[in-house]
Protein backbone atom coordinates (compact mmCIF):
# COMPACT_ATOMS: atom_id res chain seq x y z
CA UNK A 1 0.00 0.00 0.00
CA UNK A 2 1.59 3.36 -1.47
CA UNK A 3 -0.83 5.77 0.66
CA UNK A 4 -0.24 6.59 3.85
CA UNK A 5 -2.92 6.36 5.81
CA UNK A 6 -4.20 9.67 8.11
CA UNK A 7 -6.91 9.38 10.41
CA UNK A 8 -9.11 12.12 12.33
CA UNK A 9 -8.48 12.42 16.14
CA UNK A 10 -11.59 14.35 16.54
CA UNK A 11 -13.70 14.25 19.95
CA UNK A 12 -16.68 12.08 19.68
CA UNK A 13 -19.11 14.66 19.07
CA UNK A 14 -17.62 16.53 16.34
CA UNK A 15 -17.11 13.16 14.63
CA UNK A 16 -20.98 12.64 14.59
CA UNK A 17 -21.13 15.80 13.03
CA UNK A 18 -19.01 14.65 10.53
CA UNK A 19 -21.10 11.57 9.94
CA UNK A 20 -24.21 13.75 9.35
CA UNK A 21 -22.96 15.82 6.94
CA UNK A 22 -21.37 12.73 5.14
CA UNK A 23 -25.12 11.14 5.23
CA UNK A 24 -26.54 14.86 3.83
CA UNK A 25 -24.13 14.97 1.33
CA UNK A 26 -24.96 11.39 0.12
CA UNK A 27 -28.68 11.74 0.56
CA UNK A 28 -28.78 15.10 -1.00
CA UNK A 29 -26.79 13.83 -4.22
CA UNK A 30 -29.66 10.94 -4.21
CA UNK A 31 -32.10 13.85 -4.37
CA UNK A 32 -29.78 15.34 -7.81
CA UNK A 33 -29.67 11.77 -9.27
CA UNK A 34 -33.24 10.72 -8.93
CA UNK A 35 -34.48 12.58 -12.39
CA UNK A 36 -37.78 11.18 -11.75
CA UNK A 37 -38.23 12.29 -7.86
CA UNK A 38 -36.78 15.61 -8.79
CA UNK A 39 -38.99 16.75 -11.99
CA UNK A 40 -41.58 15.89 -9.38
CA UNK A 41 -40.57 18.00 -7.22
CA UNK A 42 -40.70 20.82 -9.51
CA UNK A 43 -43.51 20.33 -11.38
CA UNK A 44 -46.29 18.86 -9.01
CA UNK A 45 -46.30 22.24 -7.35
CA UNK A 46 -46.71 23.75 -10.10
CA UNK A 47 -49.93 21.53 -11.53
CA UNK A 48 -51.31 21.81 -8.10
CA UNK A 49 -51.38 25.36 -7.94
CA UNK A 50 -52.53 26.04 -11.18
CA UNK A 51 -55.60 23.38 -11.00
CA UNK A 52 -56.80 24.41 -7.67
CA UNK A 53 -56.95 27.65 -8.26
CA UNK A 54 -58.40 27.22 -11.33
CA UNK A 55 -61.02 24.55 -10.69
CA UNK A 56 -62.05 25.74 -7.01
CA UNK A 57 -60.86 29.17 -7.48
CA UNK A 58 -63.96 30.48 -8.93
CA UNK A 59 -66.78 28.75 -6.40
CA UNK A 60 -64.61 29.23 -3.41
CA UNK A 61 -64.23 32.33 -3.61
CA UNK A 62 -67.40 33.40 -2.92
CA UNK A 63 -67.08 32.26 0.90
CA UNK A 64 -63.88 33.98 1.26
CA UNK A 65 -64.19 37.50 3.14
CA UNK A 66 -64.11 40.70 0.66
CA UNK A 67 -60.30 41.02 -0.60
CA UNK A 68 -58.97 38.07 -0.69
CA UNK A 69 -58.74 36.50 -3.68
CA UNK A 70 -58.35 32.76 -3.71
CA UNK A 71 -55.04 32.11 -5.11
CA UNK A 72 -53.80 34.38 -2.09
CA UNK A 73 -55.88 32.27 0.24
CA UNK A 74 -54.74 28.92 -1.33
CA UNK A 75 -50.66 29.89 -1.37
CA UNK A 76 -50.60 28.74 2.50
CA UNK A 77 -52.76 25.74 2.10
CA UNK A 78 -50.92 24.49 -0.71
CA UNK A 79 -47.02 25.12 0.25
CA UNK A 80 -48.04 23.17 3.10
CA UNK A 81 -49.52 20.49 1.48
CA UNK A 82 -46.83 20.15 -0.73
CA UNK A 83 -44.35 20.10 2.07
CA UNK A 84 -46.29 17.39 3.94
CA UNK A 85 -46.59 15.36 0.46
CA UNK A 86 -43.24 16.33 -0.08
CA UNK A 87 -41.34 14.65 3.53
CA UNK A 88 -43.04 11.23 2.84
CA UNK A 89 -39.68 10.93 0.46
CA UNK A 90 -37.84 10.47 3.29
CA UNK A 91 -39.95 7.74 4.40
CA UNK A 92 -38.97 6.13 1.08
CA UNK A 93 -35.35 6.57 1.39
CA UNK A 94 -35.57 5.16 4.59
CA UNK A 95 -37.35 2.46 3.53
CA UNK A 96 -34.90 1.61 0.70
CA UNK A 97 -31.70 1.80 2.72
CA UNK A 98 -33.02 -0.76 5.16
CA UNK A 99 -33.99 -3.01 2.17
CA UNK A 100 -31.07 -2.30 0.38
CA UNK A 101 -28.32 -3.88 2.90
CA UNK A 102 -26.27 -0.66 2.98
CA UNK A 103 -27.89 0.21 6.60
CA UNK A 104 -25.53 -3.33 7.38
CA UNK A 105 -22.53 -1.80 5.88
CA UNK A 106 -22.84 1.83 7.77
CA UNK A 107 -23.82 -0.17 11.05
CA UNK A 108 -20.60 -2.48 10.38
CA UNK A 109 -18.34 0.82 10.65
CA UNK A 110 -17.06 3.18 13.37
CA UNK A 111 -20.14 5.74 12.91
CA UNK A 112 -23.14 7.35 14.76
CA UNK A 113 -26.12 5.37 13.89
CA UNK A 114 -28.57 8.61 14.16
CA UNK A 115 -26.85 9.93 11.08
CA UNK A 116 -28.76 7.85 8.11
CA UNK A 117 -31.34 9.45 9.53
CA UNK A 118 -30.21 12.85 10.25
CA UNK A 119 -28.92 12.66 6.26
CA UNK A 120 -32.21 11.76 4.83
CA UNK A 121 -34.36 14.58 6.97
CA UNK A 122 -32.20 17.20 6.38
CA UNK A 123 -31.95 16.53 3.12
CA UNK A 124 -35.75 16.75 2.39
CA UNK A 125 -35.40 19.84 3.57
CA UNK A 126 -33.66 21.02 0.80
CA UNK A 127 -35.50 19.13 -1.97
CA UNK A 128 -38.65 20.81 0.03
CA UNK A 129 -37.39 24.17 -0.30
CA UNK A 130 -36.83 24.07 -4.13
CA UNK A 131 -40.73 23.24 -3.94
CA UNK A 132 -41.21 25.80 -2.12
CA UNK A 133 -39.64 28.17 -4.18
CA UNK A 134 -40.90 27.01 -7.71
CA UNK A 135 -44.31 27.58 -5.60
CA UNK A 136 -43.90 31.19 -5.07
CA UNK A 137 -42.79 32.20 -7.74
CA UNK A 138 -45.46 30.48 -10.19
CA UNK A 139 -47.67 32.26 -7.61
CA UNK A 140 -46.35 35.45 -8.15
CA UNK A 141 -46.69 34.88 -11.81
CA UNK A 142 -50.49 33.82 -11.51
CA UNK A 143 -51.06 37.09 -9.42
CA UNK A 144 -50.29 36.48 -6.24
CA UNK A 145 -49.44 39.52 -4.08
CA UNK A 146 -48.47 39.23 0.05
CA UNK A 147 -48.53 41.60 2.27
CA UNK A 148 -45.80 40.54 4.75
CA UNK A 149 -42.64 42.30 5.25
CA UNK A 150 -39.15 40.88 5.92
CA UNK A 151 -39.93 40.02 9.35
CA UNK A 152 -43.13 38.31 8.49
CA UNK A 153 -40.92 36.45 5.72
CA UNK A 154 -38.42 35.53 8.26
CA UNK A 155 -41.33 33.92 10.39
CA UNK A 156 -42.64 31.80 7.52
CA UNK A 157 -39.24 30.87 6.48
CA UNK A 158 -38.92 29.68 10.15
CA UNK A 159 -42.21 28.17 10.29
CA UNK A 160 -41.99 26.25 7.41
CA UNK A 161 -38.71 24.67 8.18
CA UNK A 162 -40.03 23.70 11.43
CA UNK A 163 -42.95 22.33 9.75
CA UNK A 164 -41.11 20.41 7.59
CA UNK A 165 -38.69 18.93 9.84
CA UNK A 166 -41.41 17.45 11.44
CA UNK A 167 -42.84 15.97 9.28
CA UNK A 168 -39.86 14.44 7.79
CA UNK A 169 -38.90 12.89 11.22
CA UNK A 170 -42.48 11.18 11.32
CA UNK A 171 -41.94 9.89 7.49
CA UNK A 172 -38.67 8.83 9.58
CA UNK A 173 -40.86 6.48 11.66
CA UNK A 174 -43.28 5.45 8.60
CA UNK A 175 -39.94 4.11 7.02
CA UNK A 176 -38.63 2.72 9.69
CA UNK A 177 -41.96 0.75 10.45
CA UNK A 178 -42.38 -0.53 6.76
CA UNK A 179 -41.79 -3.34 5.48
CA UNK A 180 -41.50 -2.18 1.68
CA UNK A 181 -41.79 0.51 -0.72
CA UNK A 182 -45.37 0.00 -1.51
CA UNK A 183 -46.15 -0.33 2.02
CA UNK A 184 -44.29 3.24 2.74
CA UNK A 185 -46.43 4.72 0.02
CA UNK A 186 -50.21 4.04 1.28
CA UNK A 187 -49.15 4.45 4.80
CA UNK A 188 -48.04 8.04 3.90
CA UNK A 189 -50.86 8.56 1.99
CA UNK A 190 -53.60 7.57 4.46
CA UNK A 191 -52.10 9.74 7.14
CA UNK A 192 -51.06 12.85 5.30
CA UNK A 193 -53.81 13.17 3.15
CA UNK A 194 -56.63 13.26 5.60
CA UNK A 195 -54.33 15.35 7.92
CA UNK A 196 -54.07 18.21 5.09
CA UNK A 197 -57.60 17.60 3.48
CA UNK A 198 -59.38 17.91 6.42
CA UNK A 199 -57.52 21.43 7.10
CA UNK A 200 -58.06 25.09 6.16
CA UNK A 201 -55.98 24.33 3.20
CA UNK A 202 -58.03 24.84 0.49
CA UNK A 203 -61.34 25.51 1.85
CA UNK A 204 -62.57 28.02 4.78
CA UNK A 205 -63.33 25.49 7.60
CA UNK A 206 -67.08 27.05 8.19
CA UNK A 207 -68.95 25.27 5.49
CA UNK A 208 -67.78 22.06 7.36
CA UNK A 209 -70.12 19.96 9.68
CA UNK A 210 -69.61 20.33 13.28
CA UNK A 211 -66.90 17.12 14.23
CA UNK A 212 -65.10 17.51 10.87
CA UNK A 213 -64.72 21.48 11.46
CA UNK A 214 -63.43 20.61 15.02
CA UNK A 215 -60.74 18.53 14.12
CA UNK A 216 -59.77 20.70 11.14
CA UNK A 217 -59.99 23.40 13.52
CA UNK A 218 -57.39 22.54 16.00
CA UNK A 219 -55.27 19.90 14.14
CA UNK A 220 -52.27 21.12 13.68
CA UNK A 221 -51.79 21.58 10.03
CA UNK A 222 -54.17 24.29 10.28
CA UNK A 223 -52.71 26.30 12.86
CA UNK A 224 -49.47 25.96 10.56
CA UNK A 225 -51.83 26.99 7.30
CA UNK A 226 -53.54 29.66 9.31
CA UNK A 227 -50.60 31.04 10.65
CA UNK A 228 -48.76 30.97 7.01
CA UNK A 229 -51.75 32.69 5.59
CA UNK A 230 -52.12 35.29 8.23
CA UNK A 231 -48.22 36.54 8.40
CA UNK A 232 -48.89 36.36 3.95
CA UNK A 233 -52.01 38.30 3.80
CA UNK A 234 -51.29 40.77 7.10
CA UNK A 235 -54.67 39.66 8.89
CA UNK A 236 -54.46 38.76 12.81
CA UNK A 237 -52.72 35.65 13.43
CA UNK A 238 -54.22 34.91 16.37
CA UNK A 239 -53.06 32.03 18.92
CA UNK A 240 -52.24 30.12 15.29
CA UNK A 241 -48.04 30.78 15.39
CA UNK A 242 -47.78 29.59 19.06
CA UNK A 243 -49.98 26.97 18.79
CA UNK A 244 -47.96 25.74 15.08
CA UNK A 245 -45.18 26.23 16.86
CA UNK A 246 -46.16 24.32 20.10
CA UNK A 247 -47.35 21.50 18.13
CA UNK A 248 -44.60 21.40 15.49
CA UNK A 249 -42.10 21.19 18.46
CA UNK A 250 -44.06 19.01 20.52
CA UNK A 251 -44.37 16.11 17.85
CA UNK A 252 -40.13 16.61 17.24
CA UNK A 253 -39.89 15.99 21.09
CA UNK A 254 -41.56 12.46 20.73
CA UNK A 255 -41.10 11.57 16.82
CA UNK A 256 -37.09 12.24 16.74
CA UNK A 257 -36.04 9.77 19.92
CA UNK A 258 -38.95 7.00 18.52
CA UNK A 259 -37.29 6.99 15.02
CA UNK A 260 -34.03 7.01 16.44
CA UNK A 261 -34.98 3.93 18.40
CA UNK A 262 -36.95 1.81 15.99
CA UNK A 263 -34.25 2.21 13.71
CA UNK A 264 -31.61 0.52 15.65
CA UNK A 265 -34.34 -2.16 16.80
CA UNK A 266 -34.93 -2.75 13.02
CA UNK A 267 -31.31 -3.29 12.56
CA UNK A 268 -30.34 -5.22 14.89
CA UNK A 269 -32.49 -8.30 14.40
CA UNK B 1 -11.09 -19.92 30.60
CA UNK B 2 -7.52 -21.07 28.59
CA UNK B 3 -5.18 -18.40 28.15
CA UNK B 4 -5.73 -16.66 24.70
CA UNK B 5 -3.17 -16.94 22.54
CA UNK B 6 -1.62 -13.50 21.39
CA UNK B 7 -1.57 -14.93 17.24
CA UNK B 8 -5.05 -15.42 17.20
CA UNK B 9 -6.81 -12.19 15.75
CA UNK B 10 -10.59 -13.98 16.02
CA UNK B 11 -11.58 -16.03 18.96
CA UNK B 12 -15.21 -17.69 18.56
CA UNK B 13 -16.03 -19.57 21.92
CA UNK B 14 -19.33 -21.20 22.38
CA UNK B 15 -21.41 -19.21 20.35
CA UNK B 16 -25.19 -19.42 20.88
CA UNK B 17 -27.56 -17.55 18.73
CA UNK B 18 -31.58 -17.91 18.50
CA UNK B 19 -34.10 -16.01 16.40
CA UNK B 20 -37.24 -16.40 19.13
CA UNK B 21 -37.21 -20.17 19.60
CA UNK B 22 -35.52 -20.93 16.15
CA UNK B 23 -31.60 -21.97 17.23
CA UNK B 24 -29.46 -20.72 14.72
CA UNK B 25 -25.77 -21.23 16.13
CA UNK B 26 -25.18 -24.33 18.64
CA UNK B 27 -22.36 -24.02 20.29
CA UNK B 28 -20.03 -22.58 17.85
CA UNK B 29 -16.46 -22.28 18.53
CA UNK B 30 -13.24 -21.75 16.49
CA UNK B 31 -10.44 -19.18 16.19
CA UNK B 32 -8.54 -17.10 13.27
CA UNK B 33 -4.86 -16.66 13.65
CA UNK B 34 -3.53 -13.33 12.00
CA UNK B 35 -2.31 -13.40 8.94
CA UNK B 36 -4.25 -16.41 7.70
CA UNK B 37 -7.56 -17.22 5.85
CA UNK B 38 -10.36 -19.19 7.40
CA UNK B 39 -13.34 -20.38 5.38
CA UNK B 40 -16.95 -21.20 6.93
CA UNK B 41 -17.97 -24.23 4.66
CA UNK B 42 -21.40 -24.74 4.42
CA UNK B 43 -24.99 -24.99 2.67
CA UNK B 44 -27.52 -22.10 2.65
CA UNK B 45 -29.15 -21.46 6.16
CA UNK B 46 -26.52 -23.03 7.78
CA UNK B 47 -25.50 -19.85 9.71
CA UNK B 48 -22.61 -18.79 8.16
CA UNK B 49 -24.25 -15.15 7.61
CA UNK B 50 -25.59 -15.06 11.28
CA UNK B 51 -21.89 -15.66 12.35
CA UNK B 52 -20.57 -13.27 9.95
CA UNK B 53 -23.01 -10.86 11.16
CA UNK B 54 -22.14 -11.47 14.78
CA UNK B 55 -18.34 -11.03 14.42
CA UNK B 56 -18.76 -7.74 12.38
CA UNK B 57 -21.46 -6.46 15.41
CA UNK B 58 -24.25 -5.99 13.21
CA UNK B 59 -26.51 -8.87 15.87
CA UNK B 60 -26.51 -9.62 19.18
CA UNK B 61 -26.11 -13.36 20.25
CA UNK B 62 -27.46 -14.94 22.88
CA UNK B 63 -24.29 -16.81 24.89
CA UNK B 64 -20.54 -17.47 24.03
CA UNK B 65 -17.91 -14.46 24.21
CA UNK B 66 -16.86 -13.16 20.43
CA UNK B 67 -13.52 -11.37 20.49
CA UNK B 68 -11.84 -9.50 17.47
CA UNK B 69 -8.39 -8.22 17.33
CA UNK B 70 -8.52 -8.58 21.12
CA UNK B 71 -11.78 -6.31 21.75
CA UNK B 72 -14.84 -8.04 22.73
CA UNK B 73 -18.07 -7.70 20.70
CA UNK B 74 -20.09 -7.43 22.60
CA UNK B 75 -19.16 -4.40 24.71
CA UNK B 76 -16.18 -2.55 22.78
CA UNK B 77 -18.29 -2.29 19.17
CA UNK B 78 -16.62 0.76 18.40
CA UNK B 79 -13.31 -0.74 18.43
CA UNK B 80 -13.90 -3.85 16.99
CA UNK B 81 -15.58 -1.74 13.68
CA UNK B 82 -12.58 0.75 13.33
CA UNK B 83 -10.63 -2.58 12.78
CA UNK B 84 -12.70 -4.45 10.26
CA UNK B 85 -14.35 -4.23 6.87
CA UNK B 86 -17.13 -6.33 5.70
CA UNK B 87 -17.80 -7.34 2.04
CA UNK B 88 -20.36 -9.81 0.58
CA UNK B 89 -24.38 -10.48 0.57
CA UNK B 90 -24.65 -8.83 4.14
CA UNK B 91 -23.16 -5.41 3.13
CA UNK B 92 -23.78 -3.15 0.45
CA UNK B 93 -22.63 -0.12 -1.84
CA UNK B 94 -24.98 2.80 -2.26
CA UNK B 95 -25.90 2.69 -6.33
CA UNK B 96 -26.77 6.05 -6.77
CA UNK B 97 -23.35 7.23 -5.73
CA UNK B 98 -20.59 6.45 -7.96
CA UNK B 99 -17.47 4.37 -7.28
CA UNK B 100 -15.34 7.18 -6.16
CA UNK B 101 -18.19 8.47 -3.93
CA UNK B 102 -18.79 5.30 -2.53
CA UNK B 103 -15.36 4.69 -1.27
CA UNK B 104 -14.50 8.42 -0.48
CA UNK B 105 -17.72 8.26 1.62
CA UNK B 106 -17.03 5.03 3.07
CA UNK B 107 -13.10 6.31 4.09
CA UNK B 108 -14.25 9.45 5.87
CA UNK B 109 -16.53 7.01 7.60
CA UNK B 110 -13.81 4.98 9.00
CA UNK B 111 -12.32 8.48 10.38
CA UNK B 112 -10.21 8.75 7.47
CA UNK B 113 -9.21 12.34 6.66
CA UNK B 114 -10.44 13.68 3.42
CA UNK B 115 -6.90 13.68 1.55
CA UNK B 116 -6.20 10.17 3.38
CA UNK B 117 -9.54 8.96 1.86
CA UNK B 118 -9.31 10.77 -1.50
CA UNK B 119 -6.12 9.23 -1.98
CA UNK B 120 -6.67 5.83 -0.99
CA UNK B 121 -9.91 5.35 -3.14
CA UNK B 122 -7.41 6.64 -6.37
CA UNK B 123 -5.13 4.07 -4.96
CA UNK B 124 -7.99 1.14 -4.87
CA UNK B 125 -9.59 2.01 -8.12
CA UNK B 126 -6.30 1.56 -9.58
CA UNK B 127 -5.77 -2.22 -8.55
CA UNK B 128 -9.22 -3.27 -8.58
CA UNK B 129 -9.69 -2.08 -12.42
CA UNK B 130 -12.37 0.32 -11.60
CA UNK B 131 -10.78 3.91 -12.95
CA UNK B 132 -12.57 3.76 -15.81
CA UNK B 133 -16.16 3.63 -14.31
CA UNK B 134 -14.95 5.63 -11.10
CA UNK B 135 -16.72 8.21 -11.97
CA UNK B 136 -20.26 6.09 -12.87
CA UNK B 137 -23.02 5.73 -10.68
CA UNK B 138 -22.82 2.20 -9.44
CA UNK B 139 -25.93 0.99 -10.10
CA UNK B 140 -24.77 0.90 -13.80
CA UNK B 141 -21.96 -1.41 -13.14
CA UNK B 142 -22.07 -5.08 -13.76
CA UNK B 143 -21.75 -7.92 -11.15
CA UNK B 144 -18.33 -8.81 -11.26
CA UNK B 145 -17.72 -4.75 -11.03
CA UNK B 146 -20.11 -4.42 -8.11
CA UNK B 147 -18.51 -7.06 -5.84
CA UNK B 148 -14.70 -5.44 -6.74
CA UNK B 149 -16.42 -2.11 -5.62
CA UNK B 150 -17.83 -3.68 -2.62
CA UNK B 151 -14.82 -5.52 -1.69
CA UNK B 152 -12.65 -2.42 -2.66
CA UNK B 153 -14.76 -0.10 -0.05
CA UNK B 154 -14.23 -2.90 2.55
CA UNK B 155 -10.46 -1.85 2.30
CA UNK B 156 -10.15 1.66 2.17
CA UNK B 157 -9.12 2.27 5.58
CA UNK B 158 -6.92 -0.87 5.15
CA UNK B 159 -8.28 -2.82 8.25
CA UNK B 160 -6.14 -5.50 9.54
CA UNK B 161 -9.44 -7.52 9.50
CA UNK B 162 -11.49 -8.25 6.42
CA UNK B 163 -15.27 -10.78 6.31
CA UNK B 164 -15.96 -11.93 3.21
CA UNK B 165 -19.66 -13.46 3.15
CA UNK B 166 -19.76 -15.06 -0.25
CA UNK B 167 -18.43 -12.63 -1.79
CA UNK B 168 -18.30 -14.55 -5.62
CA UNK B 169 -22.29 -16.03 -5.25
CA UNK B 170 -23.75 -15.20 -8.70
CA UNK B 171 -20.48 -14.13 -10.61
CA UNK B 172 -19.96 -15.85 -13.65
CA UNK B 173 -16.53 -17.99 -13.53
CA UNK B 174 -14.49 -15.21 -14.91
CA UNK B 175 -15.59 -12.47 -12.69
CA UNK B 176 -14.93 -15.50 -10.02
CA UNK B 177 -11.58 -15.86 -10.45
CA UNK B 178 -10.51 -11.98 -10.81
CA UNK B 179 -12.34 -12.02 -7.21
CA UNK B 180 -10.18 -15.03 -5.87
CA UNK B 181 -6.81 -12.86 -7.21
CA UNK B 182 -7.95 -9.72 -5.24
CA UNK B 183 -8.88 -11.77 -2.08
CA UNK B 184 -5.16 -13.46 -2.93
CA UNK B 185 -3.55 -10.38 -3.20
CA UNK B 186 -5.05 -9.44 0.18
CA UNK B 187 -3.55 -11.97 2.20
CA UNK B 188 -0.62 -11.65 0.74
CA UNK B 189 -0.45 -8.61 2.59
CA UNK B 190 -1.11 -10.15 5.65
CA UNK B 191 -4.60 -9.27 6.13
CA UNK B 192 -6.78 -12.12 8.82
CA UNK B 193 -9.89 -12.78 6.39
CA UNK B 194 -12.57 -15.17 7.67
CA UNK B 195 -14.46 -16.27 4.32
CA UNK B 196 -17.85 -17.93 3.98
CA UNK B 197 -18.71 -19.94 1.27
CA UNK B 198 -20.97 -22.50 -0.41
CA UNK B 199 -18.35 -23.53 -3.22
CA UNK B 200 -15.95 -26.07 -2.34
CA UNK B 201 -13.69 -25.10 -4.91
CA UNK B 202 -13.33 -21.33 -3.55
CA UNK B 203 -12.34 -22.66 0.59
CA UNK B 204 -9.61 -25.22 -1.47
CA UNK B 205 -8.62 -22.86 -3.72
CA UNK B 206 -7.86 -19.84 -0.52
CA UNK B 207 -8.07 -20.92 2.89
CA UNK B 208 -5.42 -22.18 5.24
CA UNK B 209 -8.42 -23.77 7.01
CA UNK B 210 -11.52 -24.96 6.96
CA UNK B 211 -14.54 -24.83 9.19
CA UNK B 212 -17.25 -27.26 7.96
CA UNK B 213 -20.75 -25.99 9.36
CA UNK B 214 -24.21 -27.38 8.80
CA UNK B 215 -27.33 -27.01 10.99
CA UNK B 216 -25.47 -24.26 12.82
CA UNK B 217 -22.51 -26.08 14.04
CA UNK B 218 -19.15 -27.34 13.63
CA UNK B 219 -19.21 -30.79 11.79
CA UNK B 220 -15.44 -30.76 10.72
CA UNK B 221 -12.27 -28.74 10.97
CA UNK B 222 -8.98 -28.68 9.25
CA UNK B 223 -7.01 -27.81 6.23
CA UNK B 224 -8.05 -28.69 3.05
CA UNK B 225 -5.93 -31.48 2.54
CA UNK B 226 -6.92 -32.82 5.95
CA UNK B 227 -10.64 -32.87 5.32
CA UNK B 228 -10.16 -34.83 2.16
CA UNK B 229 -7.71 -37.75 3.90
CA UNK B 230 -10.75 -38.14 6.12
CA UNK B 231 -13.01 -38.96 3.34
CA UNK B 232 -10.41 -41.34 1.39
CA UNK B 233 -7.44 -41.96 -0.36
CA UNK B 234 -6.58 -41.15 -3.74
CA UNK B 235 -8.02 -43.97 -6.32
CA UNK B 236 -6.42 -44.86 -9.65
CA UNK B 237 -9.18 -45.87 -12.11
CA UNK B 238 -8.24 -48.24 -14.94
CA UNK B 239 -10.38 -48.80 -17.90
CA UNK B 240 -10.23 -51.89 -20.44
CA UNK B 241 -11.08 -52.96 -23.42
CA UNK B 242 -12.98 -56.09 -23.38
CA UNK B 243 -13.82 -58.68 -20.11
CA UNK B 244 -10.64 -60.74 -21.37
CA UNK B 245 -8.32 -57.75 -20.62
CA UNK B 246 -10.26 -56.99 -17.76
CA UNK B 247 -9.91 -60.35 -16.05
CA UNK B 248 -6.33 -60.63 -16.56
CA UNK B 249 -5.65 -56.94 -14.89
CA UNK B 250 -7.84 -58.04 -12.12
CA UNK B 251 -5.48 -61.30 -11.53
CA UNK B 252 -2.59 -59.56 -11.87
CA UNK B 253 -3.42 -56.66 -9.55
CA UNK B 254 -4.97 -58.95 -6.85
CA UNK B 255 -7.22 -58.08 -4.21
CA UNK B 256 -6.46 -54.06 -4.26
CA UNK B 257 -8.33 -53.53 -7.31
CA UNK B 258 -12.21 -53.92 -6.89
CA UNK B 259 -14.51 -53.77 -9.84
CA UNK B 260 -16.65 -50.46 -10.91
CA UNK B 261 -19.53 -49.80 -12.38
CA UNK B 262 -19.84 -52.23 -15.25
CA UNK B 263 -17.77 -51.02 -17.78
CA UNK B 264 -14.37 -52.39 -17.79
CA UNK B 265 -13.36 -50.58 -15.23
CA UNK B 266 -10.93 -51.61 -12.14
CA UNK B 267 -10.57 -49.08 -8.85
CA UNK B 268 -6.98 -49.35 -7.19
CA UNK B 269 -6.45 -47.02 -3.92
CA UNK B 270 -3.15 -45.52 -3.72
CA UNK B 271 -0.77 -43.78 -1.02
CA UNK B 272 1.74 -42.07 -2.96
CA UNK B 273 0.55 -41.56 -6.50
CA UNK B 274 3.62 -41.38 -8.03
CA UNK B 275 5.10 -44.47 -6.66
CA UNK B 276 2.40 -46.63 -6.92
CA UNK B 277 0.71 -45.29 -10.21
CA UNK B 278 4.07 -46.42 -11.61
CA UNK B 279 4.36 -49.89 -10.25
CA UNK B 280 1.05 -50.55 -11.57
CA UNK B 281 1.44 -49.91 -14.84
CA UNK B 282 4.85 -51.16 -15.00
CA UNK B 283 3.01 -54.69 -13.62
CA UNK B 284 0.48 -54.32 -16.45
CA UNK B 285 3.18 -53.86 -19.46
CA UNK B 286 4.84 -56.82 -18.40
CA UNK B 287 2.31 -58.79 -19.20
CA UNK B 288 1.25 -57.23 -22.21
CA UNK B 289 -2.29 -55.99 -20.83
CA UNK B 290 -3.56 -52.77 -23.03
CA UNK B 291 -4.96 -50.40 -21.21
CA UNK B 292 -8.23 -48.35 -22.80
CA UNK B 293 -7.72 -45.29 -20.16
CA UNK B 294 -6.70 -44.15 -16.37
CA UNK B 295 -7.44 -41.43 -14.22
CA UNK B 296 -6.22 -40.50 -10.94
CA UNK B 297 -9.58 -39.63 -8.36
CA UNK B 298 -8.57 -37.69 -5.64
CA UNK B 299 -10.89 -36.87 -2.86
CA UNK B 300 -12.82 -33.61 -3.46
CA UNK B 301 -14.16 -30.84 -0.67
CA UNK B 302 -17.57 -31.89 -2.48
CA UNK B 303 -17.33 -35.58 -1.41
CA UNK B 304 -15.89 -34.38 2.03
CA UNK B 305 -18.86 -31.72 2.26
CA UNK B 306 -21.30 -34.68 1.28
CA UNK B 307 -20.46 -37.13 3.59
CA UNK B 308 -20.05 -34.85 6.37
CA UNK B 309 -23.71 -33.53 5.69
CA UNK B 310 -25.33 -37.07 5.28
CA UNK B 311 -26.19 -35.19 1.91
CA UNK B 312 -24.74 -37.74 -0.29
CA UNK B 313 -27.84 -39.98 -1.70
CA UNK B 314 -29.97 -36.75 -2.07
CA UNK B 315 -27.21 -34.92 -4.02
CA UNK B 316 -26.51 -38.13 -6.28
CA UNK B 317 -30.42 -38.51 -6.77
CA UNK B 318 -30.46 -34.63 -8.01
CA UNK B 319 -27.27 -35.55 -10.40
CA UNK B 320 -28.77 -38.39 -12.59
CA UNK B 321 -31.81 -36.52 -12.95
Amino acid sequence: MAVELQFDKKPKILQSLTDSLLMIQRSSRHILRNTDQLLGTFFQPIMFLVLFSAVFGGAISLALPDGIGYLDFLMAGIIVQTLAFGSTTTAIAVSNDLQKGIVDRFRSLPMSNLAVLNGHVISDIFRNGISTAVMIITGLIMGFRSHAGVIEWLYIVGLLLLFTLMFSWLAAIMGVLSKSVEAVQWLSFIIVFPLTFASSAFVPTEGMNKFLKAFAENQPVTHVIEAIRALMLGTPIGNHGWMAAAWCIGILIFAVPVATILFKRRTVS
Amino acid sequence: MSEPDANDAIVVKGLRKSYKKLEVLKDVSFSVKRGTMLALLGPNGAGKSTTVKILSTLLPFNDGSVSVEGYDVATEADKVRSVIGLTGQSAAVDELLTGRENLVMMGRLYRLTKESAKARADELLEEFDLVKAADRPAKTYSGGMRRRLDLAVSLIAAPPIIFLDEPTTGLDPRSRIAMWESIRRLMERGTTILLTTQYLEEADQLADRIIVIDNGGVIAEGTAKELKSKVGKDRLELTFKNDKTLALAKAELGKAAAEVDNDHTLSVVIDDTNKDVKDILEKLSKKKIAIESLAVHKPTLDDVFLSLTGKKKQAEKAEEK
